[in-house]
């Protein structure tokens, strides 16, 4: 079944501009945008959407409880300036100068019945191994984005996915993790 | 939780009591200058026969014990402090001479049973923590304490500000937790023996430990230096 998105955003020429991308995608379904967050909720419980790519600028958008009250993931779309501290809170953040694939690709991976949040399956996903092996070869997440033509964004995001199976933060701990499970040799980082 | 310290721990209770109901504080007690042996006398009776303040003596025993327990400003100023940073510097000397030496001995056991070069590497990520450790702590008693210590004995120090403290003050146990995912969860089944299980636990214990020493350190010692700093000036 298709998931249902919901874009929250005021302007019409961005609105349109998404939906023209995500046309050809058949993972979401695109709902009537809305244009404020400020009857957001009563949308939410009449159409049940499973991931809200909002405008973080807007008001009256409490992204944590938005998730945890309607089970869905929350994705921001940046555009203007945004606090680094305000994204966090999010669970993806969409650029617009993001190209059509990784829009796609985070808001996927942002998507709560996306593998990694329900059907328990806490096996990296090739994405991740990739993003891990790299990661492991001491590069920072700028040198992983360009080696796996990614934008900065998802390598974090993949990061944290990492992060949150294998509960091991540290770059140092992430490569010991990669030598255990056979991901890369000696050779590969030093 | 507000300051209670009549509803924590009173200083007339016996110390045995005290452990009995929370034996983690047994390994507080070297650290804080109290030696075992204290038959059933009071906590009062022990800390004045050791030397110790028993108010600094409760104060640490229940920021241990109960984990939302902040002692207000008030409390912090109205304790004798003298024994802190004697205190602090005795429980990095207990966690680099004796308890990360421990760690790494179960460590390099599993290492042993691991193929050379994962092992090596599982060392190695050991290694490079202790030392971070160590500089941190190092760092420490180098730029801090002293800087404590003259404060304390009513001078001004300007030598260094603990507001530098918090804005450069890391975190030492999120490594540790990595350990701890990569022994539990992913060592290969052949090293599966009682090293594992033991450094485990010690890991833990470790972890739980140090985030106590960063509590103290940054709600106990912040606040009241800041204090020491402004007064001071005046």
């Amino acid at each position: 079944m298709k998931q249902k998105l919901l874009i929250v955003e005021p302007s019409e020429v961005i609105v349109e501009g998404l939906k023209a991308v995500l046309e050809s995608q058949s993972r979401f379904k695109i709902l009537e945008p809305e244009v404020s967050a400020e009857r957001l909720e009563q949308r939410i419980m009449a159409s049940r959407p499973d991931v809200l790519l909002v405008n973080p600028t807007l008001m009256h958008v409490n992204v944590s409880s938005l998730r945890n009250e309607y089970n869905l993931a929350v994705v921001a779309l940046v555009y203007q300036y945004v606090e680094k501290d305000v994204l966090k809170a999010y669970d993806g953040v969409v650029e617009i100068r993001d190209g059509r694939s990784v829009i796609i690709e985070t808001l996927a991976q942002a998507s709560p019945t996306s593998e990694h949040r329900n059907s328990g399956n806490y096996e990296l996903t090739k994405r991740e191994t990739a993003v891990l092996i790299q990661l492991a070869q001491g590069k920072t997440n700028k040198e992983v984005a360009d080696a796996l033509n990614v934008s900065v964004h998802t390598v974090i995001s993949h990061r944290k996915n990492i992060t949150h199976k294998t509960g091991i933060k540290s770059v140092a701990g992430l490569t010991v993790y990669a030598m255990l499970n056979n991901l890369i040799d000696e050779s590969s980082f030093l | 939780m507000k300051d209670t310290k009549s509803r924590l721990f009173s200083s007339d209770s016996r110390l045995s009591d005290l452990i009995t109901a929370h034996p983690s504080l047994l390994s507080l007690l070297t650290r804080l200058g109290i030696s075992l042996g204290f038959g059933d006398r009071s906590i009062a009776d022990v800390c004045e026969n050791s030397g110790v303040d028993t108010d600094f003596f409760l104060l640490i025993c229940n920021v241990y014990t109960f984990n939302n327990y902040v002692p207000s400003t008030a409390a912090i100023l109205g304790t004798d402090m003298n024994g802190l940073v004697p205190y602090l510097e005795k429980s990095h000397k207990y966690y680099v001479d004796k308890r990360l030496p421990h760690i790494e001995r179960h460590l390099d056991a599993i290492a042993q049973k691991l193929n050379d070069r994962i092992g090596k590497v599982f060392i190695s990520f050991f290694k490079e923590y202790k030392r971070e450790v160590v500089d941190h702590f190092m760092h420490e008693e180098k730029e801090v304490f002293p800087h404590i210590g003259a404060l304390m004995m009513g001078q001004r120090d300007t030598s260094y500000s603990i507001s530098k403290f918090l804005q450069t003050h890391s975190d030492i146990e999120g490594k540790l937790d990595d350990l701890l995912n990569i022994v539990f969860k992913y060592l290969p089944p052949q090293v599966d023996d009682d090293n594992v299980l033991d450094v485990v636990y010690d890991i833990l214990r470790l972890s739980e430990d140090l985030k106590k020493h960063t509590f103290i350190e940054e709600k106990i010692m912040v606040p009241l230096v800041k204090h020491l700093e402004l007064a001071n000036l005046s």
